[in-house]
């Protein structure tokens, strides 16, 4: 029973939300980047102080949330409810746990003295200054959409759960799903560009 | 089961599909890991940009279907990306040549 519902129309208009994510995050990318040009080495330096472990495994928990974000669409279309409510609560562990990671590394920051306007980055010079603010503002910003995707992915948990989203009615999973894939873009290229410059 | 097509319904890929796009994307992150622990000189920064839009690129393909909606959406999607470019190009001329 699909008819009367514009499911294509349902995915353009969250789509054309997306773009303005891509270009809002795209024109911080384009402020990295002339920043990047202005001062490399710096940016080497001080990417040399975030700790690529974590970065890497959070990552990874982005990537595999992603697919399971993906595999619940497919769980539930197949008539199997269980596995996909299985699915989104393994995505939503994955976020919950790429948001411990950042607690605890930007905490460590924090404990070291590299945050906004501390003493350690208001005498420093111009480049470490920005490389630490562009890393605050773009991961901080990138670190809200988790927690609006994760509260995206629950509401849609708790839909499938009581029924209001089916197997033949599921634009709002899809649509949190789309959200949570351009979270995972977003960090796809968050992560070489702050963690991995040498 | 009607066609995809007819119902505007989103296409449904299998997991077996899915889970191999996690292994490249996976893979990927390996490698980009792996390269940035070498210094490749001039290399190192277009290197791992092509990686990272490699691994967008599945993401959007496969987990996203870019690959199997219609006309508006990829039309509009590849306008979206044009912007993107001609932002970024423009910023970089004038920041290159300043």
């Amino acid at each position: 029973m699909t008819s009367g519902r514009d499911q294509t129309g349902i995915r353009i208009g969250m789509w054309l939300f997306l773009y303005t994510e891509i270009i809002l995050f795209g024109g911080l990318f384009v402020l990295y980047a002339a920043y990047f040009h202005e001062y490399p080495k710096a940016f080497a330096e001080y990417g040399k102080e975030l700790n690529r472990v974590i970065g890497a495994a959070n990552t990874v928990l982005l990537l595999a949330s992603s697919f399971t974000v993906a595999a619940s669409i497919t769980a539930l279309r197949q008539h199997s409810k269980r596995l996909c409510l299985g699915f989104l609560a393994i995505s939503l562990g994955c976020g919950a746990i790429f948001l411990v990671n950042k607690y605890f590394e930007w905490g460590h920051k924090f404990a070291i003295g590299l945050y906004p306007n501390s003493k350690a980055l208001a005498g420093a010079p111009p480049g470490k200054n920005i490389f630490f603010g562009l890393y605050y503002v773009i991961t901080g910003l990138h670190g809200l959409h988790v927690i609006i995707g994760m509260t995206l992915l629950a509401i849609s948990l708790v839909m499938v759960h009581n029924n209001r989203i089916t197997a033949q009615r599921y634009a709002l999973l899809e649509n949190s799903g789309l959200y949570w894939h351009l979270v995972d873009l977003i960090w796809i290229f968050v992560f070489p560009l702050f963690y991995l410059i040498l | 089961m009607k066609p995809a097509t007819d119902t505007g319904e989103q296409h449904l890929l299998s997991y077996t599909a899915l889970a191999l796009v996690l292994a490249a994307l996976l893979v990927l992150t390996g490698i980009t890991i792996w390269v940035s622990y070498h210094d490749l000189g001039a290399f190192n920064v277009p290197l791992t940009l092509a990686i990272a839009s490699t691994k967008v690129s599945l993401v959007l393909l496969f987990f996203m279907h870019l690959k199997y909606e219609g006309r508006a959406i990829t039309l509009s999607f590849v306008g979206t990306i044009c912007f993107l470019a001609i932002m970024i190009g423009f910023i970089f001329w004038d920041v290159a040549y300043r």
